[in-house]
């Protein structure tokens, strides 16, 4: 039997018998869960009730794929936003992997325990560091830095892709960290006695059998960048054109809710709204993917 | 199980009383609206609650168009505004706005200190933030280099402003960098070289350099003369006749005192 029914069934009998204690707790804690997950569908259920009439007003395609922003004058395109997350997103992937997957590697695989217990601490640190603050830091050193060496404005899809690459590093580092720790000893044991190095064995063994782990870490990472806001808007620029090359500036989907919400009114808000209902479609898509991968990942621990 | 207990009923209590506190500032007289009406807002508020602590005032920011949202909505007594009312939101009799004239404010267009152009025409900076025309500092005399435009997010009353006494009917081109507020475009554009925006006159305190504008300059002197061609009004406006703590705080602004405030702070009187 599955757990949710199992719980189903208890509160059930908490109903029926009223006076075992233990029945008792484990309704309200259905309660509890029930309430958080109906928080969940209630938030989903008013971004649609509010976002879905104005794209089919609009039409699909015309609001997906035009890049005309004029809110006030009735012209709804958010093409240059939905490039401009995707461009963000990326860049910030191509950090947080590179520098989160070497973290992971080094940590479990070459690292000595006491260096372990000083650096996974001070990653997982990064986390607890508000977006404001990061975003302050971009705008204060990173983007004046890129703006007299590299060119351009300085507000640029790399200043926000930087920024969004350290922010997600925890994420990718701790469960690419936990990917490889599951890779069963054995494994590196078999690999070690054929004669292979530890580096033959950690690229051709390890990182191959923690492979749907670390895509799972890298999925869930591009789910907080492409949601993060604040230092985004810090650093991005908010312009509205296409990016052309990673020294321009983007408007990323959630800058765009953030930064006209306060004034938004009829359509202009409701068009806002949409923009969060392609966010939460893509942010959905990812997620699905990285259960996914996970879940196969799990089916085939269970098979071995 | 005894702890659990303890902690629930400190919980309980402390939103038992958050929410008696809460009731008790409820004669405050609320102000939501301009964020560029805001700091000028919140150091009257603050002079005008050291002398009657009775009546409290407190300042949100939010934007102008929100700020006359609240107003519908009667969430706020007294929204700001930092441009002139529409003429559809003026002549709509379900809204029944007042507006009362706070201050005049001039909208400086900001370069920066280093940049060496001192005059631009209207056309010249309608031109420029059209990003047709005039796409480089040399054609208005400066060094060669491109302009950068800053500008306001779509709502922004400093942007409708703008937009009314500049653009005409012209758009800002997309190429222009998007800011949140008065001071995330003096930060822009005090450490770009390249850079041209427009914000709050009162708001610069010297730290940009502010370009004349059809020869006039940006001067408090010169928007009480009527020539500086950018100025706008600060609007308080409230649903029908404002109330009576509403009406003592506007009768302090307006009073010499309030004014004289105001002017210190590089605002132009209302009269």
């Amino acid at each position: 039997m599955t757990a949710p029914t199992t719980m189903i069934m208890r509160a059930m009998a908490a109903v029926r018998h009223g006076l075992r204690r233990e029945n008792l707790i484990a309704a309200g804690l259905l309660v509890l869960a029930l309430s958080a997950i109906s928080g969940l569908a209630l938030i989903a259920a008013f971004i649609f009730k509010e976002g879905v009439p104005i794209i089919l007003k609009i039409g699909v395609g015309r609001f997906i794929f035009s890049s005309d922003w004029h809110p006030l004058e009735g012209e709804f395109g958010i093409f240059p936003m939905i490039v401009g997350s995707l461009w963000v997103t990326v860049g910030a992937m191509v950090i947080a992997v590179v520098f989160g997957l070497g973290c992971a590697v080094l940590l479990t695989q070459f690292c000595p325990k006491q260096l372990v217990s000083i650096i996974k601490p001070s990653i997982e640190l990064l986390a607890g560091i508000p977006s404001v603050v990061y975003g302050f830091i971009g705008v204060v050193i990173l983007v004046p830095f890129i703006r007299d060496w590299l060119g351009g404005p300085g507000l640029s899809v790399l200043a926000s892709s930087i920024v969004l690459g350290v922010m997600t590093l925890p994420t990718v580092t701790s469960i690419s960290v936990d990917a490889l720790q599951a890779v069963p000893l054995p494994y590196r044991e078999g690999s070690i006695a054929l004669g292979a190095t530890q580096w033959q064995t950690t690229h051709m063994v390890v990182l191959k059998a923690a492979r749907s782990g670390i895509v799972a870490a890298v999925i869930l990472g591009m789910g907080r960048a492409i949601g993060e806001t604040m230092a985004v808007i810090m650093v991005a620029g908010n312009t509205l054109d296409l990016p052309h090359s990673i020294l321009d500036p983007v408007r990323t989907l959630t800058s765009n809710i953030a930064l006209e919400m306060g004034y938004a009114a009829g359509d202009h808000q409701k068009a806002l709204f949409a923009t969060g209902v392609t966010l939460f479609v893509i942010i959905m898509i990812l997620n699905t993917i990285a259960l996914l991968v996970s879940r196969r990942r799990g089916a085939r621990a269970r098979n071995r | 199980m005894k702890s659990f207990w303890a902690a629930a009923v400190l919980i309980i209590g402390l939103i038992v009383l958050s929410v008696a506190l809460g009731r008790g500032s409820a004669s405050a007289v609320n102000l939501v609206g301009s964020t560029s009406i805001q700091p000028f807002a919140e150091m009257l508020a603050q002079e005008f609650n050291r002398e009657h602590p009775d009546c409290l005032v407190e300042v949100q920011g939010g934007g102008s168009t929100q700020g006359l949202r609240a107003v519908d909505n009667s969430m706020t007594d007294i929204g700001t505004c930092s441009r002139a009312l529409k003429k559809e939101e003026e002549e709509d009799a379900a809204k029944n706005y007042r507006t009362v004239i706070i201050a005049r404010d001039g909208l400086a267009i900001v370069t920066h200190p280093g940049n060496p152009v001192t005059n631009l025409t209207i056309d010249q900076i309608r031109q420029m933030f059209e990003g047709r025309g005039i796409t480089n500092w040399r054609q208005v005399g400066g060094k060669d280099a491109p302009v950068r435009l800053i500008t306001r997010e779509e709502g922004s009353g400093t942007r409708e402003a703008f937009m009314q006494k500049v653009m005409d009917k012209s758009r800002i081109s997309g190429k222009a960098l998007t800011q949140g507020s008065n001071g995330a475009v003096k930060e822009l554009v005090k450490h770009d070289p390249c850079a041209i925006g427009y914000m709050s006159l009162g708001l610069v305190h010297g730290e940009l350099n502010m370009v004349h504008v059809d020869g006039v300059a940006p001067t408090v002197a010169e928007v009480t003369a009527g020539r500086y061609p950018l100025v706008r009004p600060f609007l308080f406006v409230t649903k029908g006749p404002p109330g009576e703590k509403a009406q003592r705080f506007i009768d302090f602004i307006l009073s010499p005192r309030g004014q004289a405030m105001l002017e210190r702070e590089g605002l132009v009187t209302a009269r």
